[in-house]
């Protein structure tokens, strides 16, 4: 199915970059570009999807919004709901546990005062739920700022992680 | 059995069936029951609910039944300890998160997840934590929701995929927090879309409208037929104290598999609404009065036997609402034979009735539903499928989905849920000149279907399009998605114009008699100024007596009727309705009529009494099918029902006369428009 | 212990994910004679069938077995699928394969596609990934398709081998194969029942075979070297080498490639041994949804299939997790639970169920709102979880929890008593 839009939110460049995506798959399997999709469209509002640019994704792909939501909502990198431009990850799955994983969490709560899952008033940082094991095990703790993967983290280095952000 | 049979052995007992038979379909047909919640004949399997499992010999682990294809030898037990160990530990996880407050659920008492706790269950739960508490969606005015009860088999998501082909529902997040849901609130809008009630085992999604009306175990069941269109889905009618409580799907392969559309459903929330008639009205220096029936039927029998006497038979016209039963057409067009009249009428909305081939033979779809699912190729013609025959139209999406090629011509781009071979959107004069040509791209293949729809029939120049049809079809089947719920048994029990016995003169078809005004008019269950074609009701309005046999009062019949008799609706009356492949459907009243309403042919029957008639004595709608059925074995000369002539050119016409062509979903009959969550739910539909 | 790199680069490779790196250490070679039609598929099939090499994802499945599954002559598309959607708790050994070796990855995945008959293939690599895995794969992939090493009509023998990548968004139970596929398809991860398996019916219906990364970076060195020479790199029924993951208390964690076999001892002596001087208590063998060993057992394993399935627990994805004696082993029972609760799809009931039930008890425990009778309801439920469910992720979730009580059955009990506020009160009263 040709995947034509009219009056999309989407930015061009996502518009074009989901159409490159598409090109992957064969032809009316363009709902395996969603994730991709997806991906753009969040990088390009701040970190999160609203209702608008996921129904945008959808008439972008020809698809039924609600099966853009079920994915939306499925995978852990999505936010559905508005969030800080910044999203920190601490794992603290059982690796980095071992290692200070829920303390260098705790730390970075204390110190950016709130707690995981929230956002910081002024919208700088997204301190994520409790992450679940990243694949950096060996070097852990770990954190994930953006897409940066952060090793052998000590409270000292997580702060000053989280001051370069702006 | 098919040739490649296979043995299996369940709990001992040796089974035959077809090779990659699913179990669960295999022990359903042997009578060995094995629990299931996710698992329905009609869905594909998804095997999630986990309550099937069984234990099969060589099997490191139970399996579901659901999703266990059989082969040769295989040895199952769905009762031994490990299978009954395994159901019973999934039984306890569908119960630790559900709220148990089977005492306020609509669902109590017909729950599958309240019955199989019974035997699956534990008394004493071991699960001490918080419950889960999940937001309700609001799906509109037809669906409730109470998605803390939910047990996530997705029987309701998979009916939207592969039934109705929208995924309007969907199951959002993971884990224990996955929800089904729209997500964004949105009412359900598919014409079937109240089938999630009945796939929904527990009480998650429920009717709506009858939230909080009745308990299962305190209503009776009775078996009826829906009378909104073409399909006569099979019904059982809920009844308590009197009282049509809610509409649910009566199995029925060969008509409605196990859906019903939602105005089928719904409909009967028209029922007892203000404007019901409770008792007759009879105008009496011009106000209408309640009167007793004596009064009543003294009344109407005299306004009739005036104007026969001075006008003569041909002074009388006859409406018939398309979804009267076939008992109440014969009965009326034979009182009115007997006075004389041949005009008569249940093709309401038709306005061009010049064609022979209108006359010949009760029209019908001209295949039998289920060989809809096996065409090639099928072309709509003026029809708007999923408004007119939901039903119908699953079955030509299940065609569709299988390979047919469905097209169609209409006045404007129609959303089909399958693939469309080709898509004809043309002003409704060229259909006749479009048609020959569309045809050839469109019916290919060697089971081939041309159907003319309800914008076909209200063609002005329907004669000149369906002669068109006709030559178009070349050898494929000429069908028609007929109009009302009974449009061949009111055909077959000659309430066309003309004669009862063939001979004489032709009578005024509905065309005529709303272009000339009569000095009598009877209507029964038609209300002239949204059931008949546009304009007609202010010829039909000037008669100088008009009696109405109706349900309902309206503002119409309130200021234009001279009489007005409380009638039944079909769900309150005997009779029998003809449905598009000719099956005749007969059903008992469901419940009794409000008020001193009563069914037409019992109304009928009195009247021909007060006009001293011969010949209408029945003790019952039996006894009146009876005849009506000898009748047609013994057929009369073709009816002189037709005005015959030249066919009128739809290039002459000017463009108002195809303004009236559409007819909205739910704006059908009385009983639908009468519905206060079907016209919610076209209000829904509209914004959309 | 000798470290050997199969799928690795040397340690001393310069910029080893290089094609120039890459192809100086011999690589492409095979894929190059497969190019110029020296080597057919029916010999690559055969050569892995032969060198026993087993699926490195976790389940240990032999990965020719695997491959022969897909049917010979079957109209394309067929496909391949690379699993790089690494999320095994303790598992971090496929993102050094694609940060460091990308290319022993494409060329494995060629051979493997070829070999089956595929000529299109997806590497579905995890979303969080993105910043660094993902781009040194993707400019492998542009310096692959430069050379004339991915495409259509390649080589003297015209083969056609595409090779796209997928980022997926953040799911554990992508790692399950048909998750994955149905993730590919651009659907929430939810496993699908089998059968059918993939090689009947896989991505988008078509036949597919979905391999682990670790799995296809041994196929190249496995062609080149011959199957007697894989095998004999490991004991029997364990060929080859085996990235371990070695996390947690220990000196120095890392990523250890040496041979299947290898002592438990050996390895944790490479990495340092037990970290401040401290004894060990116990060990998560590979990854944590294997059953966790005390150390008295895990010293005397190797690290292989058979050796630790004897001792009641798994080779797993090889990802070593190493406790202290100072480890409170109902936290990390309980951080475990949270995990399989958190990733759980929910798609199938005692796992969307039972997960959530075994994580609150686990809570209760530790937060002194529990009796020691809970054990054997929070066993019950363990055991009421496992082998019910569409996917494995049930028994990964119940297989901690039933070793955990095994073992320490004990430590839980006296967690549970000590931590009960009432108790402790009760306990000051009467003093």
């Amino acid at each position: 199915m040709p995947a034509v839009s009219g009056n999309s939110l989407l930015p061009d460049a996502a518009r074009a970059a989901i159409r490159e995506s598409t090109a992957r798959f064969p032809s009316g399997r363009q709902r395996s570009a969603v994730l991709d999709a997806l991906r753009l469209a969040q990088d390009g509002n701040g970190g999160w999807l609203s209702v608008e640019l996921m129904d945008a994704v959808a008439e972008e792909l020809a698809l039924p919004p609600i099966q853009v939501y079920e994915v939306a909502t499925f995978y852990s990198m999505f936010e559905v709901r508005a969030v800080g431009r910044h999203c920190v990850s601490v794992c603290t799955n059982i690796s980095c546990w071992l290692r200070g994983g829920r303390e260098l969490l705790k730390h970075l709560e204390n110190r950016l005062g709130i707690s995981a899952g929230e956002s910081t008033v002024d919208g700088r940082i997204f301190l994520k739920e409790e992450e679940e094991c990243l694949a950096a095990c060996t070097g852990a703790p770990m954190m994930m700022v953006g897409h940066c993967y952060h090793e052998n983290v000590t409270p000292d280095e997580a702060d000053r992680i989280v001051e370069r952000l702006s | 059995m098919p040739d490649e049979g296979v043995r299996l052995t369940v709990n001992g007992r040796e089974l035959e069936a077809a090779a990659g038979e699913m179990l669960i379909a295999v022990t359903d047909r042997a009578g060995i029951y094995v629990p299931r919640f996710c698992y329905h004949p009609k869905l594909s399997v998804a095997a999630n609910c986990r309550m099937c499992l069984v234990d099969v010999a060589g099997a490191p682990k139970p399996m579901p039944a659901c999703a266990l294809p059989v082969t040769e030898g295989l040895e199952v037990e769905t009762r031994s300890d490990r299978a009954i160990a395994a159901q019973r530990a999934t039984m306890e996880f569908l119960l630790i998160n559900h709220p148990l407050d089977c005492p306020v659920c609509d669902q109590g008492g017909e729950c599958e997840l309240q019955d199989l706790a019974m035997g699956f269950g534990r008394d004493i739960s071991r699960f001490t934590e918080g419950k889960r508490a999940v937001p309700d969606p609001d799906l509109g005015p037809l669906v409730s929701t109470d998605m803390t009860r939910c047990i996530h088999c997705t029987r309701c998501i998979r009916f939207g995929e592969e039934v109705a082909g929208v995924q309007e529902l969907g199951a959002t997040g993971r884990s224990e927090h996955m929800e089904i849901t729209t997500h964004v609130e949105r009412s359900l809008k598919h014409e079937l879309s109240g089938n999630v009630i009945d796939v929904c085992p527990v009480g998650a999604l429920n009717n709506k409208p009858y939230r909080f009306t009745a308990r299962a175990w305190e209503m009776s069941a009775h078996a009826t037929v829906a009378s909104h269109d073409c399909v006569g889905s099979a019904l059982y009618a809920h009844v308590l104290r009197g009282r049509v409580r809610r509409i649910v799907p009566r199995e029925n392969e060969a008509v409605n598999e196990t859906w019903i559309s939602d105005r089928d459903r719904f409909s009967c929330e028209g029922l007892y609404v203000e404007e019901r008639l409770h008792k007759p009205l009879v105008r009496r220096d011009g106000r209408l009065m309640e009167v007793g029936w004596e009064e009543a039927l003294a009344a109407a029998a005299a306004g009739l036997m005036r104007v026969a006497e001075e006008h003569g038979g041909e002074g009388l016209g006859t409406l018939v609402s398309p979804s009267a039963t076939a008992e109440e057409g014969y009965l009326l067009r034979k009182l009115m034979s007997a006075l004389g009249s041949a005009n008569i009428e249940y093709r309401l909305r038709q306005r061009d009735f010049r064609s022979a081939a209108t006359a010949a033979d009760a029209p019908w779809l001209g295949t039998r539903f289920c060989e809809v699912e096996s065409l090639d190729s099928l072309l709509l013609v003026g029809c708007d499928l999923r408004s007119e025959a939901p039903i119908l139209a699953h079955r030509v999406r299940k065609a569709a989905m299988a390979g047919a090629r469905v097209s169609y011509l209409d006045l404007a781009e129609r959303e089909y849920l399958h693939p469309i071979g080709t898509r004809s959107v043309q002003p409704p004069r060229d259909w006749a000149r479009a048609l020959g040509p569309l045809a050839g791209r469109a019916l290919k293949g060697r089971r081939r279907a041309l159907w003319l729809g309800g914008l076909a029939v209200r063609h002005p120049a329907y004669g000149e399009l369906l002669e068109a049809a006709a030559e178009a079809a070349a050898g494929a089947v000429l069908g028609h998605v007929t109009q009302g719920g009974n449009a061949a048994g009111l055909h077959l029990a000659g309430v066309i114009p003309g004669p009862a016995d063939g001979n004489g003169a032709a009578g005024l078809n509905a065309d005529r008699m709303s272009r000339v005004t009569l000095a009598g008019m009877v209507l029964m269950g038609v209300e002239p100024d949204l059931d008949c074609a546009a304009g007609a009701h202010e010829a039909i309005g000037g008669a100088g007596f008009l009696l109405a046999l109706n349900p309902w009062v309206s503002p119409w019949l309130l200021s234009h009727a001279d009489v007005l008799l409380p009638t039944a609706t079909s769900l309150e009356s005997s009779g029998t309705l003809v449905n598009g492949q000719m099956d005749w459907q007969s059903f008992a009243a469901a419940a009794p009529p409000p008020g001193m309403a009563r069914p037409a042919w019992k109304v009928l029957r009195a009247l021909a009494d007060r006009l001293s008639l011969e010949g209408f004595g029945y003790a019952d709608t039996d006894q009146v099918l009876a005849e009506l059925r000898q009748r047609i074995e013994r057929p009369a000369a073709a009816s002189a029902s037709t005005s015959h002539g030249a066919s009128i050119d739809s290039r002459s016409l000017d463009d108002e006369e195809f303004a009236t062509l559409e007819l909205p979903m739910y704006s059908v009959d009385g009983l639908v428009r009468r519905s206060a969550p079907l016209q919610q739910a076209a209000a829904v539909q509209r914004a959309a | 212990m000798d470290l050997v790199h199969v799928c690795m680069p040397p340690p001393d490779a310069e910029r080893p994910w290089r094609l120039e790196s890459y192809e100086g250490r011999g690589g492409y070679r095979v894929w190059r004679k497969v190019l110029a039609g020296e080597l057919d598929a029916g010999q690559i099939l055969e050569t892995v069938k032969a060198s026993g090499l087993r699926g490195r994802g976790g389940a240990g499945f032999p990965t020719g077995l695997k491959w022969s599954f897909m049917p010979g002559d079957c109209e394309q598309p067929t496909y391949l699928v690379c699993n790089s959607d690494e999320s095994e708790p303790g598992t971090c050994h496929d993102r050094d394969i694609l940060r460091y070796n990308p290319h022993v990855l494409i060329e494995g995945m060629a051979l493997a596609a070829y070999a089956m008959g595929a000529t299109v293939s997806y590497n579905y690599i995890r979303g969080e990934f993105l910043g660094e895995p993902v781009p040194r794969f993707l400019d492998a992939l542009d310096e692959a398709r430069a050379a004339g090493l991915i495409g259509r009509g390649l080589g003297a023998a015209g083969i056609d081998f595409e090779l796209h990548p997928f980022v997926g968004a953040g799911a554990y139970i992508c790692g399950e194969e048909t998750g994955l596929l149905e993730s590919l398809e651009g659907k929430p991860g939810k496993p699908r029942f089998k059968p059918p398996f993939p090689a009947q019916s896989g991505l988008y219906g078509r036949p597919t075979t979905v391999n682990n990364t670790q799995t296809l970076a041994c196929v190249p060195a496995i062609v080149e070297k011959g199957a007697e020479w894989f095998k004999s790199l490991g004991p029997p029924n364990s060929a080859g080498t085996m990235i371990y993951s070695v996390s947690g208390h220990v000196e120095r964690p890392g990523n250890y490639e040496a041979p299947l076999g290898v002592s438990f001892n050996e390895l944790l002596e490479h990495a340092g041994g037990v970290w401040k001087g401290r004894k060990l208590k116990a060990v998560i063998p590979g990854g944590s949804s294997v059953p966790v060993l005390p150390a008295a057992i895990i010293r005397e394993c190797t690290m292989d299939y058979d050796s630790l399935s004897e001792a009641g627990s798994a080779l797993g994805t090889g990802a070593m997790i190493v406790m202290d004696d100072r480890t409170c082993m109902v936290s990390v029972l309980r951080r475990i639970a949270r995990f399989y609760y958190a990733e759980s799809c929910g798609q199938c009931t005692p796992c969307r169920e039972g997960t959530g039930w075994l994580y609150r008890m686990l809570t209760r425990m530790l937060e002194g709102r529990a009796k020691v009778s809970d054990l054997d309801l929070l066993l019950s439920v363990a055991n009421n979880i496992e082998g019910h469910t569409i996917c494995a992720l049930g028994d990964a979730a119940a297989w901690p929890v039933q070793s955990f009580l095994k073992h320490f059955r004990g430590e839980f009990e006296e967690k549970i008593r000590s931590s009960r506020p009432l108790a402790r009160r009760k306990e000051a009263a009467y003093a």
